[in-house]
């Protein structure tokens, strides 16, 4: 007798038909672009009928559409992985440059999703702009989707303390998250739309208005999609760095926007303007990049080594770089391989933060964060008064201590498997006669799993990922898969409990 | 008036001695025994049997009832019997509960229950400890004329400047008034030449500034120094809100509670305070928190015998001052004697409220001085009284002996009463009155 399995798999299977069905219309974006500048359509034209064909018939394959936990934990795992796969066709039918091997074609797709930036290609002008724009494009679903996820599945999952962050209701039905995810897809989606509209229409303009001059539309909605994504891919070898100082900082403020709270967002837009300072996460945010920024700008101007052309210029290098990496979008304007020891480090530094949970940022999160920085501060308070009873507030309000372990469990799960992807790419590398330095390494694991994008050395923001060996390269993708739908999703499906009652 | 008390516990009787002189009281109790007693003790109507049931509260004449009182010693028992008597009366009810949850529940809808007013317990008993808390060395404070005027009572020590001078000497401030000492149990009347001794308790009436300036001119060991260290033991819905009403005040209190989900739950609830969890008597803690430090300390535990202990503890540790809430009336006097400085009733707090509540319109407020030796009444002085537009030197003569005007209200503003002081109708006095002379007093005011 077949053993029955106790997770509802079909079920699944069937949202996740749903997921791929509307990967269709995405693909016909580039598309229309192989249409106007005349390059070949098979590589947008295949993969439109794979993902209909697949989602469709996935569809089929149940009628129930009730998900549970389990069910949930399955088809984000499964969604993330196969748009990842899927996404991966164009860059290999298309068989432009270092985009033609399918594990380079892997990573850049998973880096894609996962709204990670991470890239493989050395040679911007070997591919076409559909192709280009198919990587900016599956980055903006990649924050999207990420969006969804949090605010709609992992707080009501309780992934690492997620329940903690500001969701638009907490009175639904826990249990029945199927009508939950497509009102809050609802909502987020025009939301999200809108913000990248804006940015886009600011840069064009800049564009228009001859202030940046290099900007037109292609690289505006480029780079908005990616900035609001906070994912930081760009078709332009030079990152932003191409572009005027104008359109550096306009690009600046979205992707802070793209690290704050999405429902915070909202409120605010909707008139409750005090929100946002409200929340003690968005004060700790704010105070953070600016204090970075600030400390960045400190340590440039003294630096003998660089000379900058005002305090503008050096203004903007430092918030620029910090905002980039701080919120895990991964854009450059400099290449800050060439920064001292304490600016590299600082930006390193940063990239453990990320921005605010239930935005499009990765990282382990500052909700996170405050709350390891508050439960110690108590613990050395019950230190010397051990029958106080304190607990930790979070925006004026107790956080229960099961979150407060979920977190801390979270959080060093993070750090664990950091330093192991970090042992493991220094090996690697080894192995593979690249040579690195030990920051290289531990920056080349942080980028990745944290889902940064460009990291030093080697992999630095003007370089890329291509020369690392392809096992380095399938770990990076699965350390970005891992990493951007936060672990344990992807971690419970290797429990056996999962799998039996 | 004819008032309807259900329930002749410790509440209801106090209740029905103060209402039975000038009021047709019926009283409804279970326990026949008990419902007899009263009957003898004071001069009420007794009715045997469930005040919940509509036959028993028809028997004791509901339907001409003015009033009903529910005050048994439980919530929902006493709800019900006010909403049966609403239902089936046009009684004022009043419903003497003990937490705080009807009250939210009643408190914002009209006439919620067909509960006229509802009387908590917990909370006004922490009020009063508030108060008491608030005014150093003071052992009972109430509030009058919309908080315009306080009556304290202070208990005099040795130590005190004061001792072995004269009222006069002893009365430097403004918008005070010395209105009785209380030596050996028998309530004295003051005139500029009697002198204080060393364990009176005076009674003092005055603007509220003048109170606080007097109770810190009695501690001169911290002048001026206002409470800051308070300890609160037990986390009960008393010591609840005790913290509560002192976080707004701008203290920090320490709160302790020995059960750990309880002190969770309070922490959470209360962020001004530090709850700690730990057993109120673990003498070990009490020094390595140094609560020997606290300028008060509160007992709000569940048994009168935890109080005391904590108390004698604390006072043993070091503690200036102790606040001990006892349920049992006997103890009352006898745990004063033996340490602990003020012993708080929450069944006298609670009575007094009702009492209050009864009062026909022209005395709106009451205190009980030491239970029954005296009351502090506020009244607004009506054409016909004899106070009214007369010299405070005139009038008094009316007035029988044991009566002391303490304090005026006019228009909202203090009016410091003098022998030459014209009252006019519509002022508010606030009157001390010798227990033997309430009746003829209310009579002619």
């Amino acid at each position: 007798m077949r053993r029955r399995l106790r997770v509802n798999w079909r079920v699944s299977l069937r949202l996740l038909g749903g997921v791929l069905k509307w990967l269709a219309i995405p693909l016909a974006g580039p598309l229309v672009f192989t249409l106007i500048d005349g390059d070949p359509a098979v590589p947008f034209l295949v993969p439109i009928v794979i993902t209909l064909a697949a989602g469709l018939g996935l569809e089929r394959l149940e009628t129930d559409t009730e998900m549970y936990t389990r069910e949930a934990y399955l088809m984000v795992s499964l969604s993330w992985l196969c748009v990842g796969l899927l996404g991966a066709l164009p860059f290999v039918i298309a068989g432009n440059g270092a985009l033609a091997a399918p594990v380079n074609a892997v990573f850049e797709s998973m880096s894609g999703i996962t709204t990670t930036g991470a890239t493989v290609i050395d040679d911007f002008g070997a591919h076409p702009r559909s192709i280009l724009l198919w990587r900016q494009v599956i980055q903006w679903l990649g924050g999207l989707g990420i969006l969804v996820l949090a605010i709609s599945i992992l707080s009501q999952l309780s992934v690492g303390g997620a329940q903690l962050m500001e969701t638009e209701s907490q009175t639904q039905d826990v249990n029945k998250l199927t009508p939950r995810i497509s009102e809050t897809a609802r909502l987020i989606w025009r939301l999200y739309a809108g913000i990248t509209l804006l940015a886009a229409g600011g840069l064009f303009a800049l564009g228009l208005a001859g202030i940046a001059p290099n900007m037109d539309l292609f690289n505006a909605v480029s780079h908005a999609m990616t900035a609001v994504a906070t994912a930081g891919f760009s078709p332009q070898p030079d990152s932003v760095g191409a572009f005027a100082p104008a359109a550096q900082w306009l690009i600046v403020p979205f992707m802070f926007v793209g690290a704050t709270n999405f429902i915070l967002i909202y409120f605010f837009i909707k008139g409750d303007w005090g929100r946002p300072l409200r929340n003690e996460e968005f004060r700790f945010y704010f105070g953070l990049v600016v204090g970075a920024s600030i400390l960045m700008a400190m340590l440039l101007i003294t630096d003998p080594d660089l000379t900058t052309a005002g305090l503008e210029e050096t203004a903007r290098l430092a918030t620029f770089q910090v905002v980039s990496l701080l919120t895990t979008t991964g854009f450059a304007t400099v290449d800050f391989n060439a920064w001292s020891p304490a600016a590299k480090h600082l930006l390193f530094a940063c990239m453990f933060l990320g921005g605010m949970a239930g935005s499009t940022t990765c990282s382990i999160k500052l909700l996170r964060w405050l709350i390891v920085i508050k439960s110690l501060r108590r613990d050395l308070f019950t230190t010397i008064h051990p029958e106080a009873v304190r607990p930790v507030r979070l925006s004026g309000s107790a956080v229960d201590e099961e979150t407060i372990q979920d977190v801390f469990s979270y959080t060093m799960l993070s750090l664990v498997i950091f330093a192991l992807a970090t042992i493991f790419v220094v090996v690697d590398g080894a192995r593979s006669g690249l040579g690195l330095s030990e920051f290289e390494a531990v920056s080349a694991a942080a980028a990745t799993f944290l889902n940064i994008g460009p990291a030093f050395g080697i992999a630095g923001p003007f370089n890329s990922y291509g020369p690392f060996s392809d096992l380095t390269k399938i770990v990076m993708t699965l350390l970005m898969y891992v990493g951007r739908i936060e672990i344990v999703p992807v971690l419970v499906l290797f429990t056996p409990s999962f799998w039996r009652s | 008036m004819k008032i309807l008390i259900v329930g002749a516990g410790q509440v209801g009787e106090s209740i029905a001695k103060d209402l039975a002189p000038d009021h047709e009281v019926t009283v409804v109790d279970q326990q026949s025994e008990r419902a007899e007693e009263l009957a003898y003790s004071c001069d009420v109507l007794t009715v045997t049997g469930d005040g919940t049931e509509l036959a028993t509260l028809q028997e004791a004449d509901l339907a001409d009832s003015e009033m009903v009182i529910a005050s048994t010693d439980n919530d929902e028992t006493n709800i019900v019997i006010c909403s049966t008597a609403a239902a089936h009366s046009e009684a004022f009810t009043i419903a003497r509960i003990k937490h705080t949850n009807y009250l939210r529940t009643w408190e914002g809808v009209d006439r919620a229950f067909g509960i006229d007013s509802m009387v908590c317990t917990n909370l006004l008993t922490a009020r009063s400890i508030t108060r008491v808390v608030g005014l150093p060395a003071a052992i009972d404070v109430d509030p009058f004329a919309g908080g315009r005027v306080q009556m304290a009572e202070f208990e005099i020590s040795e130590a005190c400047p004061i001792v072995d001078q004269t009222v006069a000497e002893a009365d430097r401030y403004d918008s005070l008034t010395f209105a009785a000492v209380i030596r050996d149990d028998e309530v004295v009347i003051p005139d500029g030449e009697t002198i204080i001794t060393a364990g009176d308790r005076v009674v003092i009436i005055g603007s509220p500034e003048s109170v606080h300036r007097f109770a810190d001119g009695l501690e001169p060991a911290h002048p001026g120094d206002s409470v800051e260290e308070v300890a609160i033991f037990g986390g009960s819905e008393i010591g609840y809100h005790v913290t509560r009403l002192l976080g707004e005040r701008g203290v920090t209190p320490r709160l302790i509670e020995q059960e750990s989900a309880r002190a969770r739950e309070l922490a959470e609830e209360l962020p001004a305070a530090q709850v700690m969890q730990s057993d109120a008597t673990d003498v070990e803690f009490l020094e390595r928190e140094r609560i020997n430090e606290a300028d008060v300390v509160v007992a709000a535990l569940e048994s009168d015998e935890k109080n005391l202990l904590v108390s004698l503890l604390a006072k043993r540790l070091g503690v200036d001052r102790t606040v001990a809430i006892i349920n049992t009336p006997s103890y009352v006097e006898l745990f004063e004697t033996v340490g602990v400085d003020v012993a708080i009733n929450p069944r006298v707090v609670v009575a007094e409220e009702i009492t209050q509540l009864t009062q026909s319109d022209a005395a709106e407020n009451v205190a009980l001085i030491e239970s029954d030796k005296a009351e502090v009444i506020e009244i607004e002085v009506a054409g016909d009284s004899v106070l009214a537009g007369r010299p405070i030197q005139e009038s008094v003569a009316d007035l029988p002996d044991g009566v002391v005007i303490g304090a005026i209200t006019r228009n909202a503003s203090f009016v410091k009463p003098r022998g030459d002081t014209v009252i006019q109708p519509g002022d508010h006095v606030v009157v001390f009155v010798d227990a033997a002379a309430i009746d003829d007093t209310t009579a002619k005011i």
